[in-house]
């Protein structure tokens, strides 16, 4: 059951071959007995999971059901969720207990899901490994030694391990993209404003942008059906309507420009790596696609801008944790600043508080202009070099990450080690692009993941490329290894 | 650009966040690490480019001046380390 992708599972629900309740309880055992070992879930709903099941099967029986009705999923722990706590991996959150869904939380209950948890990440989403999460890491299921990668480490593991057939996740540098490589499944990260920011805890409000990960292209262009929408709520949301993600799956490739970007296979790339991704690309020219060799000039910058424009928003975004009207709160404060500083001191962990604190030297005074402004005229060059490769182009294809998953504690205590694993996926979320990740093969019996990056709002076609290769290939239906 | 014992605790100050004595050295170090990593783009020529805030150049959407939300206090209240009488309570201001 739990090698089924999520169109098999729904057309056997469809057909009655098994009922929503029955793949519940399968999904349910699994992670009683294995999360133990892999820590992808802060919180099961078990109960309220077989009650939405059990309410699925008879809308299932009387037809009519909604898109993904009965399909059990799990949600990023940073999707406010009403009477679930919802923890963003953060002590300074462990008490929190929405009064609200998120909008893609309705979306999903609209479209008839069962919630099965909510997934372990790091601290409000800042990390590329899963050992910044408070409720400790995530383990990789391909090698419990290594790191599933981050921010959504428990979201991606879950789905490697069997756990759950489809997940949400965000993605502010990477954090959907990245772990999708390390486990060997497949992410993506739609166009910024496609998917409903409102109640998903903020991180860098102009990067965050929430998406589906699953094991096929075809199970991700199902849950981006459901999950991306227009919503008033959320002020940059993208007014323009949602297309059918599934229905140019199966397009041809004849004729498909892919941009190579120069940059991309740079002596910072993992030799074994870049055969594994030029082999794929390989397969996709021998579907008719056209490799084209281009330059984003000023992708290299895109960390050290990254590293200004996240942390600044950051620390205003998390400005809001102060001990006063939810969440974490010091014992015995000997007065307001005292609350206010030791609460922030011991409920947020060490990468958060670096962040606030360099966001917040970025944009005090005097230094506002040579940080924050600069970076964003940097990010400007960013997005227009994808502009002109875009011309020429009709999607760019490179690797996700240059490694693939490395041992815990590998990065030490310099944190910019950690941050030179996103170089090329940070890219994407400055100039708002969409970008997925899909499983290419192995080095070292670890997954390496193929990176697409769309032009705007061509989620569809991205989805297409993924799809048509996952056809011809079986990278996507391999389980990790001594998991019954 | 490095930064001293003196700007950490002011970052502290400003971020509302107690750094305490044993932890200055290896913040302010780390600290360093990142800015070092962020100097890279005071090399690159930007004159005359506009920053770019949103990925899209979109701007906020505007709305009716007009109320939307429900009343949720109770239920907000009910979230808060501290709250008596419809009111948050914090740790007496003024003597």
């Amino acid at each position: 059951m739990h090698q089924k992708t999520l169109a098999e599972l729904r057309e056997g629900l469809i057909k009655r071959e098994f009922s929503s309740v029955e793949v519940t309880q399968h999904f349910l055992e699994r992670i009683a007995r294995l999360d133990e070992r892999f820590n992808c879930f802060i919180s099961v709903t078990e109960d309220a999971a077989l009650a939405r099941a059990r309410e699925a099967d008879k809308t299932l029986a009387a037809g009519g059901a909604p898109a993904l009705c009965g399909l059990p999923v799990a949600h990023k722990d940073i999707f406010c969720t009403r009477g679930v706590r919802t923890s963003c991996g953060s002590q300074m959150l462990d008490n929190f207990i929405p009064p609200y869904d998120a909008a893609v939380v309705e979306n999903f209950n609209d479209a008839g899901v069962v919630v099965l948890g909510k997934t372990n990440m790091d601290e409000f989403a800042m990390g590329s490994s899963n050992e910044t999460s408070w409720y400790g890491a995530v383990k990789n299921p391909w090698d419990v030694r290594c790191v599933p990668g981050g921010s959504s480490g428990g979201s991606a593991a879950a789905v490697a391990a069997g756990m759950a057939p489809g997940v949400t996740a965000t993605d502010t540098g990477g954090s959907i993209r990245q772990p999708a490589a390390l486990c060997g499944i497949t992410g993506l990260k739609p166009t910024y404003g496609r998917v409903s920011r409102w109640g998903m805890i903020a991180f860098a409000s102009s990067l965050d942008q929430g998406g589906p990960m699953a094991r096929s292209a075809e199970d991700v262009a199902l849950l981006l059906n459901a999950m991306a929408s227009f919503d008033p709520r959320d002020s940059t949301s993208a007014e323009r309507a949602v297309p059918d993600y599934t229905a140019d799956l199966s397009t041809d490739l004849s004729g498909l420009r892919i941009g190579v970007p120069r940059e991309y296979f740079d002596e910072g790339l993992n030799p074994a790596t870049e055969q594994v991704v030029r082999e794929a690309l390989r397969e996709l020219e021998s579907q008719g696609a056209v490799l084209k060799d281009i330059d984003l000039p000023h992708a290299k910058l895109s960390v050290p801008a990254y590293y200004v424009i996240a942390p600044a928003e950051a620390s205003a975004n998390l400005s809001r944790f102060d001990g006063v009207r939810y969440g974490y709160r010091c014992d015995a404060p000997a007065d307001l600043p005292d609350m206010f500083k030791r609460s922030r001191a011991e409920g947020f962990g060490d990468e958060v508080k670096r962040r606030i604190l360099v966001g917040t030297y970025c944009l005090s005074a005097g230094y506002y202009d040579a940080y924050y402004n600069k970076a964003m005229q940097v990010r400007r060059l960013i997005k227009e070099d994808f502009v002109a490769a875009f011309a020429d182009v009709d999607v760019v294809a490179g690797p996700t990450c240059p490694n693939p998953a490395f041992e815990f504690g590998a990065k030490g205590d310099n944190p910019v080690a950690m941050y030179l694993e996103d170089i090329y996926t940070i890219a994407a979320n400055l100039a708002g692009l969409p970008a997925m990740s899909l499983p290419c093969g192995f080095v070292d019996n670890k997954p390496v993941g193929l990176q697409l990056i769309g032009q705007y709002f061509q989620e569809a076609r991205m989805l297409n490329v993924a799809h048509r290769y996952q056809q011809a290939t079986s990278w996507h239906r391999r389980m990790p290894p001594d998991i019954d | 650009m490095s930064i001293d014992r003196a700007t950490i605790e002011k970052l502290g100050e400003l971020a509302k966040i107690l750094i305490s004595e044993s932890n200055v050295e290896v913040t302010t170090r780390s600290i360093n690490d990142v800015l070092t990593l962020v100097d890279q783009l005071q090399a690159v020529d930007t004159a005359g480019v506009r920053p770019l805030a949103n990925p899209l150049d979109a701007t906020q959407r505007l709305r009716s001046d007009v109320v939307t939300e429900p009343d949720c206090r109770d239920q907000f209240q009910a979230l808060a380390p501290a709250a008596e009488n419809g009111l948050y309570l914090v740790p007496k201001v003024i003597e």
